[in-house]
């Protein structure tokens, strides 16, 4: 083979290699992200989602005791409760947005393994903030972050 | 009065900077010098109408003068002094104002650096920058005006970001924009030498000089950005590949692989073609990050404010993409390269397969940041893909680059015999072979970090051999050791420097390996008295204490941490309440240590102080990280420095 052959398929070996490596890594890490409504419609046990809803007025529970935290996501239409292991993160609270990733299980709940709450770089004023609303929530839920 | 001085003064120094781009421009082409000299004043007044844009607003800020927009919106009257200052680059039009500042800065650096040494280029490159100037400013006119009015005028503003009220936003986004502004600077000078048709050896040195600086600012902003992350977040973690992250990572990949493949260029005339795009592509990431972290159509922890300035972006990305290629492919000509690739085993082979390494680095970070918005275009699917991916994916192609640190330095130019190849890399070789297995030996089961481990002692090993063979050969002209090492990082900076900002790296790849590997953590609850224990480390809770600052209401805990036989250490971790948020904001506590560091949080209490919820981590060799970054911006540093000629 002639030097600049060598070096081309050397180039498309390594090549071929890091197509390899970003398919299997999106193969393997790739999470659906779904609002209550979706997951309820075609619930798959045990597979990983990002949940994106409402936190539901009046359903946070939380037992400092034994870390176990329970609310409600709703999207308006459907909710879906969620079950936590770990105090509730900064930035999360009753009728506010937040996506939690996790799995449903067949006990009829999805239990999260990470809380993502958002925030906005501009802070509301109290009174016009209390209620996002669900447009508002949509919005924020459009991208999550960490 | 402010919203209309400091409006007035943006388009006054739009006006003049769209006329100084196109009088430098017809002056480089016609030789008119009274056109080149009315740019070059225009450059000047662009200067001073933004740096008065600057004194303006920030005296807005320090009079709460909430007639302005960006200040009702930014502070409030609780603010602390040195908050209203920083609370200037707080938010977006605020950052864009800095932004243009600096621009202005490094073209006035041009102008004074240049003018007479670079004739022929000099009219090209001021061109281009008050053209990218002119860009910004059009951002402050109008989709983002900083000086935007607000009637009526509020008693009080809203407040900054709690999260922003943290030293590190004094230095973390200044050295972030003054390395991204940087790279506008390497950017003009490469568009200037292909107008002008002189794709010479002069432009590439001044070019690779300012990639240094810009790339050495980036790196500084991404590891307080990291620092950031770390003790303010509350996550104990410092990075997240998260997209405001990636998109300033992937132009240091390009800026990286570019400072690498331009000593081909240098060395053996080759890759000019190449080192060209690398140019235009890490100016063009530059633009490309602004775009999405500024545009929200990706959601971040950063999550600026969303707004029209996504489409100007977008389509100033698109017009610099085309219009750099299309001038790229009509030198097509001049750009062939000189030499040729002799040998498979050889230093060109080395650094061309770190470029490429570097460029799927690269793609394969800005892949996973707009895969879900592909996915959510063409699909219709929602989908994310965090960390998992990235760390997947990024692993094997960072060991790669880092075999590839320790071959790079010391392998032959052209064609390595046997002999070079044997000489060069046995010894560490074996030392990283010998390294590893120790490791393992000890007990770490870790296969990847292993691996990283024997490559780390691979690549020191490299250094070692290199710098006592190089003292060794000065020594014998009578120089001591001290002496000899000075001699050889004054006089060969760049070459010394390069490996100072290596072994930087190698202490940073240890400190991700070690905290990646070894880190633990625990959530509890605690009553009032009770311990809680972790890796050795005991931390008692002692009670609650709440206090009124300035702008905000703190609870803060106090516990007792002990290790064994020292001396019990009080940690302070607490959760401020700001009136303008709903929810408190943690603000951590930690003690920092060269192998571990202990760093606790506060979560939920009993309002009644009798108990209180924590997590406590044991993070290992995050330090590592900052001394590693420490070394490399000292390593970066002397690769600055103007190069010494030896005398000999």
């Amino acid at each position: 083979m002639s030097r600049r052959g060598k070096f081309i398929a050397g180039g498309l070996v390594i090549v071929a290699a890091i197509a390899y490596l970003i398919w299997a890594g999106v193969s393997q890490s790739v999470v659906y992200f779904v609002t209550p409504t979706e997951l309820l419609a075609a619930p798959v046990p045990s597979k990983t989602y990002r949940l994106g809803g409402l936190v539901m007025p009046g359903s946070l529970k939380w037992e400092p005791k034994s870390l176990d935290l329970s609310f409600t996501l709703s999207d308006g239409k459907s909710s879906v409760p969620v079950k936590h292991k770990g105090a509730p993160p900064d930035l999360f609270a009753e009728g506010r947005g937040a996506v939690v990733e996790g799995a449903w299980t067949r006990d009829g709940y999805f239990k999260a393994s990470l809380i993502l709450a958002k925030h906005s770089e501009e802070y509301k004023a109290p009174h016009d903030g209390a209620d996002p609303g669900y447009k508002e929530l949509m919005k924020s839920l459009r991208g999550e972050g960490r | 009065m402010i919203p209309e001085l400091g409006y007035g003064a943006t388009v006054a120094a739009l006006a003049l900077a769209l006329w100084g781009a196109f009088a430098t421009a017809t002056g480089g082409r016609t030789g008119r010098l009274d056109l080149l000299r009315s740019g070059e004043r225009a450059a000047i007044a662009v200067w001073i109408l933004i740096t008065a844009c600057i004194a303006l607003m920030l005296y807005a800020f320090l009079t709460f003068d909430f007639s302005v927009r960006y200040v009702a919106f930014n502070t409030n009257r609780g603010t602390p002094f040195y908050y209203r200052v920083t609370a200037l680059w707080g938010a977006l039009e605020g950052s864009i104002i800095l932004w243009s500042w600096m621009l202005s800065i490094y073209t006035l650096i041009v102008v004074v650096q240049y003018r007479r040494r670079q004739p022929e280029l000099y009219p090209w490159v001021l061109s281009v920058m008050l053209g990218i100037l002119a860009f910004f400013l059009l951002i402050m006119t109008v989709p983002a005006p900083p000086f935007e009015r607000l009637q009526p005028i509020p008693p009080d503003g809203r407040g900054l970001n709690p999260l922003l009220e943290d030293s590190g936003m004094i230095t973390h986004p200044v050295a972030l924009y003054l390395g991204f502004t940087g790279f506008t600077v390497p950017y003009a000078f490469a568009m200037a030498a292909l107008i002008v048709g002189r794709t010479g050896e002069e432009w590439i040195t001044i070019t690779r000089r300012w990639t240094i600086i810009a790339w050495y600012f980036l790196s500084l902003g991404l590891l307080i950005g990291g620092w950031w992350s770390y003790h303010v977040l509350g996550w104990g973690g410092y990075w997240a590949w998260d997209p405001v992250e990636n998109s300033a990572f992937m132009p240091w990949l390009t800026a990286t692989a570019f400072l690498h493949s331009v000593m081909i260029q240098e060395r053996r005339r080759m890759l000019k073609l190449w080192n060209l795009s690398l140019i235009i592509l890490t100016f063009g990431l530059t633009l490309f990050g602004t775009f999405l972290t500024r545009s929200g159509i990706i959601g971040s922890v950063h999550a600026f404010t969303q707004g029209a300035i996504g489409v100007f972006f977008l389509a100033f990305l698109a017009l610099v993409l085309v219009g750099s290629f299309a001038l790229l492919a009509s030198r097509m000509e001049r750009l062939r390269g000189q030499g040729e690739l002799d040998s498979v085993v050889s230093r060109e082979s080395a650094f061309l397969l770190n470029n490429l390494l570097l460029v799927a680095a690269t793609f394969t970070v800005f892949f996973g940041t707009v895969f879900p918005l592909l996915s959510e275009a063409m699909r219709g699917v929602k989908v994310s893909v965090g960390a998992p991916f990235f760390n997947l994916v990024n692993i094997p192609i960072f060991l790669g680059l880092l075999f590839l640190m320790g071959v790079g330095p010391l392998i032959a130019w052209r064609r390595a015999s046997a002999d070079n190849l044997r000489r060069n890399f046995l010894k560490p070789v074996l030392a990283g072979i010998v390294a590893a297995a120790a490791f393992s030996l000890l007990g770490v089961g870790n296969a990847i970090v292993l691996i990283a481990l024997g490559l780390v002692v691979f690549v020191a090993g490299t250094i070692v051999l290199d710098y006592v063979r190089a003292v060794r050969t000065r020594r014998r002209s009578g120089d001591g050791w001290g002496a000899a090492t000075w001699g050889l990082l004054r006089r060969q900076n760049r070459r010394y420097g390069g490996f100072v900002v290596h072994l930087g790296i190698l202490v940073i790849a240890l400190g991700v390996a070690g905290s990646q590997a070894w880190s633990i953590e625990t959530e509890t609850t605690l009553a009032k008295g009770q311990s809680v224990e972790l890796g050795g480390y005991r931390v008692r809770f002692d009670g609650l204490e709440a206090s009124e600052e300035s702008n905000h209401f703190k609870v803060t805990g106090a516990f007792t941490m002990t290790n064994g036989g020292r001396a019990p250490a009080m940690l302070h971790p607490a959760r401020k309440f700001y009136p303008q948020e709903q929810t408190p904001i943690a603000a951590v506590d930690y003690r920092l240590g060269l192998m571990k560091d202990v760093y606790l949080v506060l979560g939920d209490f009993a309002r009644d102080g009798s108990q209180a919820t924590v997590k406590l981590k044991i993070n290992w060799m995050v330090s590592w990280l900052w001394i590693g970054g420490l070394v490399l911006t000292l390593g970066g540093a002397l690769a600055i420095l103007p190069e010494r000629r030896r005398l000999a």
